[in-house]
C-alpha cells in the first residue's frame, strides 16, 4: 500500500499533488499560504532567510526556493496555487512560470499558447 | 415554490480581474472571450434570478491544507473577498442566504454527503469574476449567494460521480424550498488548462468539446473518467470541471445548451462560457 501513484497512472510532465506531496510540502505550502497578506510579503522581501526559517522549510525546500525553480518547488511538495502567491511577489504570472518549468521562452510559452486556438474560432 | 431559471458556467482565470480592472475586453487577445458574455448578460436580465447557486474551488484563500474540505456549503449572511497575494483587485463582497444555505445543507446530509458547513467564508476570484463578467456596472451584487467549494487541488478528489451525484442533491433541495426566489446555478473553472510541470500550457479542445456537447443532455458521459484521467485528459487544473458538473447536477433534467462560447487561449486555459436553460 502507498500513497505514491502507481507508475501505469503516471502523466508525463505532471505531479499529482496528494497525500504525499501535501505532507512533504507543507511547511513550504503554508509559507506561501502566508504571502495573502501584505505585510507577510513585505517581510519575505526584507530577509527571505529569516522568513523560511519562521515557517520551518526543509533544506531543500530553501534552496528551490532560493533558486526560483518552480519545478524543483514541486518535487519538495509545493503546490502551483499556493506556489503562484510566492511567484507574483516578484511579478511573475503564470506564463512567466510555464516558461521556465518547460524550458521556454517566455516568448515561445506565449506562442506555444496561442498556437493551440482551435482552426474554426479563428475563422471567426 | 423557488424556479430554478438556469445554468450558466464559465472559466475564472485570475487574469481576467486585471483585464477588467484595466478596461481591456476590446483588446484583440482578449475581445473574443468578452464577446461570449453580452448573451449572458441579456438572459440574465430577462431571468431576473435573485439568488445564485455557485460551485467553485477555493484556490488558497478560504483553506489551506490544514483543514482541506472535500465539499464545504457556505452558510454566511456575508462572504468577502481578500488579497489573494497576487496582485488581483479586491471584489465586492456577497449577501448570503443563510436559510437556503441550511435548507441544502439538510438535504445533503439527509443523502448522505457529509459536508463541511462554513457560518464564516471567504471567497476568492473564482466565485467573484464570474459575476465580475455578467454583472458589469453594478454597485451591489443582485443575487444572494449559496457558495459550494469543491476540492480540485489536494488528491484524492471527489470523484466526477460523486460531484455530479452531489449537485442532484442540491437540485433536490431548491425542488423543495418553498420560497419564490429565482434561483440561477453556477459552475467556475476550467476548461482544459495545466499551470504545473513540464506539461504546463497543455490544452485538450478535444476533451474541452466533449464536455460541452454532453453537458446539457448527458451529463453522466462526463463522469465515467476517473479524476486521475481527467487530469491526463483536461490538464491538473483542468479538473476543475468538476464544478461544472456539480453544478449540472443541480440544474436538473431537461436542460437546453442555449449560448456556448469556446476560446483558447485566456492565459494558460482553454476558456469556455454556457448558458443551459430549462426546456
Amino acid at each position: 500500500m502507498t500513497v505514491v501513484s502507481v507508475p501505469d497512472m503516471r502523466i508525463p510532465g505532471t505531479t499529482l499533488f496528494d497525500g504525499h506531496a501535501a505532507g512533504k510540502g507543507y511547511q513550504l505550502n503554508a509559507m506561501c499560504y502566508s504571502f495573502n497578506e501584505a505585510r507577510n510579503r513585505e517581510a519575505f522581501l526584507a530577509d527571505e532567510e529569516a522568513y523560511c526559517t519562521r515557517f520551518g522549510l526543509t533544506p531543500e525546500q530553501r534552496e528551490a526556493v532560493r533558486a526560483r525553480n518552480v519545478l524543483a518547488m514541486i518535487a519538495v511538495g509545493g503546490n502551483i496555487y499556493y506556489l503562484a502567491k510566492l511567484a507574483g511577489i516578484f511579478g511573475l504570472n503564470v506564463q512567466d512560470v510555464g516558461a521556465q518549468q518547460t524550458g521556454m521562452s517566455v516568448e515561445a510559452f506565449k506562442q506555444m499558447l496561442l498556437d493551440q486556438a482551435v482552426p474554426e474560432k479563428m475563422e471567426d | 415554490m423557488a424556479h430554478i431559471v438556469g445554468g450558466y458556467f464559465t472559466s475564472h482565470v485570475p487574469a481576467i480581474g486585471g483585464a477588467i480592472q484595466r478596461g481591456d475586453q476590446q483588446e484583440p487577445y482578449w475581445k473574443p472571450f468578452f464577446d461570449g458574455f453580452p448573451p449572458v448578460r441579456d438572459w440574465l436580465a430577462e431571468a431576473k434570478p435573485d439568488v445564485a447557486v455557485c460551485f467553485y474551488n477555493d484556490h488558497g484563500l478560504n483553506f489551506f491544507l490544514d483543514k482541506m474540505p472535500t465539499f464545504a456549503v457556505g452558510a454566511a449572511s456575508e462572504y468577502r473577498n481578500e488579497d489573494e497575494g497576487w496582485g488581483l483587485p479586491l471584489f465586492k463582497s456577497f449577501l448570503g442566504h443563510p436559510e437556503l444555505s441550511w435548507h441544502v445543507i439538510e438535504q445533503l446530509v439527509s443523502d448522505e454527503f457529509d459536508i463541511t458547513t462554513c457560518q464564516s467564508m471567504l471567497v476568492d476570484h473564482s466565485v467573484s469574476i464570474p459575476f465580475e463578467l455578467v454583472y458589469p456596472d453594478v454597485e451591489a451584487w443582485p443575487v444572494r449567494l449559496v457558495p459550494i467549494a469543491i476540492n480540485t487541488v489536494q488528491f484524492p478528489l471527489p470523484s466526477a460521480r460523486r460531484c455530479l451525484a452531489l449537485g442532484r442533491s442540491v437540485h433536490r433541495a431548491l425542488q423543495s424550498w418553498q420560497g419564490d426566489e429565482r434561483i440561477v446555478v453556477i459552475g467556475t473553472g476550467g476548461l482544459s488548462h495545466q499551470l504545473d510541470g513540464e506539461r504546463a500550457g497543455f490544452m485538450n479542445p478535444d476533451y474541452d468539446k466533449f464536455c460541452m456537447d454532453n453537458l446539457a443532455a448527458d451529463p453522466d458521459a462526463l463522469v465515467k473518467d476517473t479524476t486521475k484521467e481527467i487530469v491526463r485528459l483536461a490538464g491538473s487544473q483542468g479538473v476543475e470541471i468538476l464544478n461544472w458538473i456539480a453544478a449540472r447536477g443541480a440544474l436538473g433534467d431537461g436542460m437546453t445548451e442555449t449560448h456556448r462560447n469556446y476560446h483558447i487561449p485566456i492565459s494558460n486555459t482553454a476558456a469556455a462560457t454556457m448558458v443551459l436553460e430549462p426546456g
